[in-house]
């Protein structure tokens, strides 16, 4: 089962990770990642741009991809856009499998995935300065690894 | 056809979005992007880095080749950063 889905307000951890695979009694675990807004100076916030129609078929795209590298049972992810503040949720993502390896590998997977392929822009703001953040090389690096 | 622009992008070249009815060779990415050069100094200098331009036609991130023609919609935006 998988499900995507892309929204200004907040979720509720709990409930996203109850919904990867309800009733699925062959699941042996979930492992799940959840990113927060960091606190990177006085009166810092971040503002998540992002490219709709294509977000949402690229989370989807990321998702089908690690649903054929696992045996999964389940796959969903949750991300944010608008302005957000320090201690903010920004991206909810979760596997569940039979084995926990499974769950964890692809769960790492989704996020290094949705870094380097999901359309979503930061502009970072803080003492009264506004940026936008570039791309790190270490992000496509840990996308990377999954190609070898 | 449509191009839609995001981050810093859009902000130097100043619109979100424009329809657009380029000359009839003006056929791929590649040469979408040398003709917008050509618009004015804005264009030029948000598109002057090849290395931190990506491409989406029709939704699909694709490279410089790749064929554009009307009614695509066709986005500009720099390397994504979200997660």
């Amino acid at each position: 089962m998988i499900a995507v889905r892309v929204q200004a307000g907040d979720f509720e951890p709990g409930a996203e990770l109850a919904a990867v695979a309800p009733g699925d009694h062959g699941v042996g675990g979930v492992a799940s990642f959840i990113g927060l807004v960091r606190d990177f100076g006085p009166g810092s916030a971040m503002t998540l741009e992002h490219y709709p129609g294509m977000t949402e078929r690229q989370l989807q795209a990321i998702a089908e991809d690690a649903a054929r590298r696992w045996p999964l049972s389940g796959v969903r992810i949750v991300h944010r856009f608008g302005r957000l503040v320090p201690g903010d949720r920004i991206v909810f993502a979760a596997a569940a499998s039979a084995h926990r390896k499974a769950a964890f590998g692809a769960c790492e997977f989704l996020v290094d995935w949705l870094k380097t392929k999901a359309p979503f822009w930061k502009l970072e703001e803080s003492g009264g300065q506004r940026a936008w953040v570039e791309a790190k090389d270490s992000d496509d690096a840990a996308a990377e690894r999954w190609s070898r | 056809m449509k191009l839609v622009y995001f981050a810093w992008l859009k902000e130097r070249i100043g619109v979100a979005e424009e329809d657009v009815s380029p000359p009839a060779g003006v056929d791929t990415v590649v040469k979408l992007l040398e003709w917008l050069r050509g618009r004015g100094p804005n264009y030029a200098l948000a598109l002057s880095n090849p290395a931190v331009i990506r491409v989406a036609v029709n939704l699909e991130y694709r490279k410089g080749d790749w064929p554009v023609r009307p009614g695509d919609e066709v986005a500009i935006f720099p390397p994504v950063t979200g997660g």
